[in-house]
């Protein structure tokens, strides 16, 4: 394998606002070689990907391609300097046929079509408009695309991710040629197998840091894992003190999901929820979970299967359908949730009004009194309460929760709601999460922060590929297991098969 | 993984926040200053009888803005609102000498709530872009309007003597209209501020996906409001015919635009969520001085459209600058 | 030939709909001839130039609601600057009220841009600027009008080499739309700017992706549209013989020739010739009200309502499309 580096990028920086996204990174692809990057949720990946393609630009820090700076401005410019990207969502403009995009970026259409034979495509009409394409052709049209401008460095986000079996060894087998052919390739994928069999050198992003550079062989994965983790494996095990629960066998499920079916992204999710139990969802970004969460809430229809309160069958047509069945949503981006140009007080009073009936003049007296109460309850900072935009990320998480205890609600769906928030409102609101399950209340909690399950949770359920692939008992949920059941790997222990709660 | 830190606000932006907070203090600030240029410009022009004639016009000039604060506070507009006082006005007008005054009133609010209707099915449930329908219903209602002078031309026009005395009668040197404009602006005041439905106007402009997370049906909202808004516009096209007392085919068109204007610089965001109805009720009494100043200065009409469009183009990116710097 | 029926069924649609209305014209109106034709088209010309606008704007993901007033303002400067001019001079305002609007469409664009506040507000406060505009530029109905150029929406095309039976079917107002409607079309259409406006209607991040410059491709849509009501205006202008700073009915009528031309509101679908049909199926509609002596206010009442619920139909068909 050539040993000079190609693309060198060090001591990368970007700030959002108040926000650190990468804190400092590097990274540095040699010739040849097929380079994987790899972080958690949040690490920062995202944040470099754009950085190199130049969707955004860097605070500090340099990038260069053989030597030379890299100042791009557009993707356009990233191109030019060699670098072409395929992103998750591919970059086809969905209204022109594929001539049209060909001719937008200005690509050669014999080459184009051979890549496009390479990849397995064995007939393709560059007359079709992109919309109409399959997704799965759409990712492999776009690599195509890519590699008739024969970059030096070919970044693929995901590219892997939709693709059937068959065209993701295709696709596989023209990035290592690609590679021997003394260009660089930087793969991004969850998929630890296919770094293992594809991949000669990873980087690891944690919290926005490189944190090591790892030789793939064997035992690599096991190491991927620990950089990624980091020393923060939670050496507390309060988790052991919690009463443990009855098991489960008393009364019916408070919620039953049966073969819950949408699009391509929910496959098949069988699960059910106890009362006053929190039931950990684990999933990487885009294994159906959004779907599963937005369903629960009323918010979307499902394609097939069946959702259950206490044993009757329900059909939720608008998010007030499953208000009024006592579920409650709590989306992770705080935005999707929050009224922020107004008050503390009227986000959490909102669901109160929302009903028809409701609408003449506001008690004011009693709204008072449930609003004092949840905001008590929850130890919500309210010096700044004029405009919910002020508060901190984490009072403003409590506020989207403090609406539901407020409302009365029997099932929280929680989707991911630590997300940037500091430790300790962190450990607020899962001891908050405790008290409510003590009262009755079940929650559904999805979270990207492995280490957190055992903070709040009874019973993990394991999502990939929008099936509930694993039930882990609250013994096995450490991090090192739960990651390992994320990414599709084989446990240590034998995980527990779907259908059956522990 | 990602840490907020607190920084104490600068000047400028304690400012800024202060200023988005209470608008009406910039604003009452802004009209007095209005006032003292005029006054320099044309000494002796204020006094308690220029004062009373200011109200009179800026009465229906504010309700109407009430229609596009309401209906801003949801990211919407509505362009119907002068076809509606319109509509109102005419009808009474022909309508009177043949019914009491009463009932001629009560007929001239249907047309009203018809395009208040349209306009709620049209944006609530098929999602038309409010500019659009509204737009779309004027003009309608601009045919309907040609098509029923038509039939009316014999009987002649009156205008009710009630309305007469509402319009342009002073009482102990306060203008009358205000026995009509105080219910109705308290009304509105307390709608927005202390009942459900007015925090739905609020939430649904704010954040349309919270509300429906939130279990608010976004339709009943909409229908509800362009229904109020039409209506309100309806009371202003009675309170102008007694105004104005000639009751013609385009009698409240001269009121769309101010009354857009006055909503935006009364610090409404025309994005919505954000404003009330006070600060359009100053805005309304600003524009009638800025009318008087323009006509001082002897300013044609283009520029005082050219002036108005400015001030909402420029308003709105202001306000998105002050939005997206926290 | 699927595929075309695919793509252009809807058009093909709206061609069938347009030749069963002519043929409902002559069932209503056995006379009608050669002189409704012409004026049909007649009447249509400012329209088209609008539709023309509005959909170029629209294909790129915005909207205009200043079409009307920016002919309003075109039509005025034409007339004033024409208004005992000589005749010879009027080439010249030509250039000079095209090149116009084209600057007003700029503008109008550049301020989107720079203000990033949306289309829909920046060109209604624009409405109101270029309206203020017309009348300072001339504050009532007046100007004039050189002859030469009214007397190219009048009559009938003169070639040598058709018989007149055929040409006279073929007026100089119909000659001139797609003339020049096609001068700026056809190439706009084929150039890497008109595939750049469809792919940021489409998806402006698509096609940030793809190397597009969003903003410029976002001005030069505006300008198109800007100059293509200049066009209008002009129109506007030769057909009447004066200017009038007061907007016409185009600003809905355009949006309503766009939704019905099968140019969705969401950007990046469409063509030119949908709703440019659609605007002649909307102008027959109208003079068929007429012939069936239905009172013209009633018709107008006929026609609003026809519009608003095309673009309501619009509305909601672009509201399941992005559901799905």
């Amino acid at each position: 394998m050539p040993q000079d580096v190609l693309l060198e990028a060090t001591g990368v920086v970007k700030r959002y606002g108040a926000v650190t996204a990468l804190r400092n990174a590097s990274l540095a692809v040699k010739a040849g070689e097929v380079h994987a990057l790899m972080g958690a949720n949040g690490a920062g990946k995202s944040t470099l990907v754009k950085i190199l393609t130049g969707a955004v630009r860097p605070d500090g820090g340099r990038i260069t391609i053989r030597d030379k700076a890299l100042h791009a401005r557009s993707p356009a410019e990233a191109r030019r300097a060699g670098l072409v990207s395929v992103y998750q969502e591919p970059a086809l403009v969905p209204d022109l046929d594929i001539a049209g995009n060909l001719r937008l970026t200005q690509t050669p259409v014999d080459r184009f079509l051979h890549w496009v034979r390479e990849l397995g495509i064995a007939e393709l009409d560059l007359r079709e408009v992109v919309h109409r394409v399959p997704l799965a052709v759409q990712r492999v049209l776009d690599l195509a695309r890519a590699l008739a401008i024969e970059p030096d460095v070919l970044l693929l986000d995901e590219m892997t991710a939709a693709l059937p079996a068959n065209l993701a060894d295709r696709v596989m087998d023209v990035v290592r040629r690609q590679a021997e052919g003394g260009r660089s390739i930087i793969f991004i994928s969850h998929r630890m197998l296919e770094i293992a069999a594809l991949c000669h050198r990873a980087t690891v992003l944690r919290d926005g840091e490189t944190v090591g550079v790892v030789e793939i062989g064997t035992g690599a994965e096991e190491r991927i894992v620990e950089l990624m983790l980091g020393a923060r494996i939670d050496k507390r095990e309060d988790w052991q003190d919690r009463g443990r629960r009855k098991a489960a066998s008393e009364a019916k499920p408070l919620l039953a999901v049966r073969n819950l079916q949408s699009g391509t992204k929910l496959r098949d999710v069988t699960f059910d929820l106890d009362r006053g139990e929190v039931l950990g969802v684990v999933g990487l970004e885009g294994q159906g979970q959004d779907e599963l969460f937005s369903i629960l809430a009323g918010a979307a229809r499902p394609a097939s299967g069946t959702i259950a309160v206490d044993g009757a069958t329900v059909a939720f047509h608008h998010p007030a359908d499953a208000i009024a069945a006592g579920i409650a949503y709590v989306p992770g981006d705080r935005a999707e949730a929050l009224l922020k140009q107004r008050s503390v007080r009227e986000n959490i009073a909102l669901p109160f009004s929302a009903r028809l009936k409701s609408w003449g003049p506001i008690p004011q007296r009693r709204e008072n009194a449930r609003i004092d109460d949840a905001i008590q309850r929850l130890q919500i900072d309210i010096r700044a309460q004029a405009e919910v935009q002020r508060l901190s990320g984490g009072n403003q998480q409590k506020v989207t929760i403090a609406r539901w205890i407020a409302a009365g609600s029997r099932l929280l769906l929680c989707f991911d709601p630590t997300r940037g928030i500091d430790i300790r409102t962190k450990h607020q609101i899962y001891a908050l999460l405790r008290e409510l399950a003590a009262q009755g209340v079940s929650v559904l909690l999805y979270t990207s922060e492995l280490a957190e399950i055992r903070l709040a949770c009874d019973r993990t359920i394991v999502i990939f590929g929008g099936q509930v692939v694993g039930t882990l008992p609250l013994e096995q949920c450490d991090e090192a297991s739960l990651m390992r059941a994320a990414h599709g790997l084989p446990h240590a222990v034998p995980v527990e098969q779907t259908g059956q709660s522990a | 993984m990602t840490d907020i830190t607190a920084v104490p606000p600068s000047f400028g932006r304690r400012l800024r926040r202060f200023m988005s907070d209470h608008p009406i203090v910039p604003l009452i600030v802004l009209l007095l200053a209005l006032m003292v240029v005029l006054d320099i410009l044309r000494p002796g022009i204020i006094n308690p009888r220029w004062l009373a004639n200011t109200i009179k016009f800026a009465t229906p000039l504010a309700i109407l803005a009430g229609c596009q604060t309401l209906t801003m506070l949801t990211g919407g507009i509505d362009l119907s609102v002068a076809m509606a006082a319109t509509l109102a006005a005419f009808i009474t007008a022909t309508q009177a000498p043949l019914h009491d005054p009463a009932v001629a009133m009560l007929i001239a609010m249907v047309p009203a709530l018809l395009i208040g209707f349209a306009n709620g099915i049209g944006v609530g449930v098929f999602r038309v872009h409010p500019l659009i329908m509204t737009l779309g219903t004027s003009l309608i209602g601009m045919g309907f309007i040609l098509v029923y002078q038509r039939s009316v031309i014999s009987s002649g026009t009156l205008i009710p003597d009630s309305l007469a005395w509402l319009g342009t009668g002073v009482s102990y040197g306060i203008p009358n209209c205000l026995a009509l404009f105080i219910p109705i602006s308290a009304l509105i005041l307390f709608m927005l501020s202390r009942t459900g439905f007015g925090r739905m106007l609020y939430a649904v402009g704010d954040n349309e996906r919270a509300a429906r997370l939130s279990g608010v049906r976004y339709w009943q909202v909409i229908l509800l409001l362009y229904i109020v808004s039409a209506l309100l516009a309806g009371v202003t096209g009675l309170l102008y015919l007694g105004l104005i007392k000639t009751p013609s085919l385009s009698l409240a068109d001269p009121l769309l635009l101010p009354s857009v204007a006055a909503a935006v610089v009364g610090g409404t965001s025309i994005f919505g969520g954000r404003g009330g109805y006070a600060g359009a009720i100053v805005g309304a009494l600003i524009l009638a001085v800025l009318t008087t100043l323009l006509t001082v200065l002897q300013m044609p009409e283009g520029v005082r459209r050219i002036l108005f469009g400015l001030i909402i183009l420029g308003v709105s990116a202001a306000y998105l600058r002050i939005v997206s710097d926290r | 030939m699927s595929r075309f029926l695919q793509r252009q069924g809807w058009v093909a649609a709206l061609f069938v709909l347009f030749w069963l209305l002519l043929a409902a014209t002559w069932v209503i109106q056995p006379s009608y001839g050669v002189n409704g034709v012409a004026s049909l088209v007649g009447a249509a010309v400012p329209y088209a130039f609008a539709v023309a606008a509005q959909t170029v704007v629209v294909i790129g993901g915005g909207i205009d609601l200043s079409v009307a007033a920016m002919m309003a303002l075109t039509s005025v400067t034409a007339a004033r600057l024409m208004a005992g001019e000589s005749e010879a001079f009027g080439a010249a305002v030509v250039v000079i009220v095209l090149l116009e609007g084209l600057i007003l469409g700029a503008i109008n664009g550049a301020l989107i841009v720079l203000s990033r506040v949306p289309d829909i507000i920046v060109t209604l406060a624009m409405l109101f600027v270029w309206q203020g505009v017309a009348l300072l530029v001339l504050p009532s109905p007046g100007g004039g009008a050189a002859q030469w150029l009214r007397d190219l929406l009048v009559g009938s095309v003169a070639l040598p080499v058709l018989p007149d039976a055929i040409l006279q079917w073929v007026p100089k107002a119909l000659v001139l739309i797609v003339v020049s409607l096609g001068v700026v079309w056809m190439p706009l259409h084929r150039s890497r700017l008109g595939l750049s406006i469809y792919a940021i209607g489409s998806s402006s991040l698509a096609a940030f992706r793809s190397g597009v410059s969003v903003a410029w491709t976002k001005i030069a849509s505006y300008a198109i549209a800007g100059l293509f009501a200049g066009a209008g205006g002009l129109a506007l202008t030769l057909s009447t013989g004066i200017g009038a700073p007061i907007p016409g009915p185009y600003l809905l009528a355009s949006v309503a020739a766009v939704v019905l031309g099968g140019v969705a509101l969401a950007g990046g679908k469409g063509g030119l010739f949908g709703p440019i049909i659609a605007v002649f199926i909307l102008r027959l509609l109208r003079s068929d009200l007429t012939l069936l002596a239905v009172d013209p206010n009633v018709a107008t009442i006929i026609e609003g309502t026809i519009m608003v619920l095309v673009v309501m139909l619009g509305a909601f068909i672009a509201m399941r499309g992005s559901r799905a």
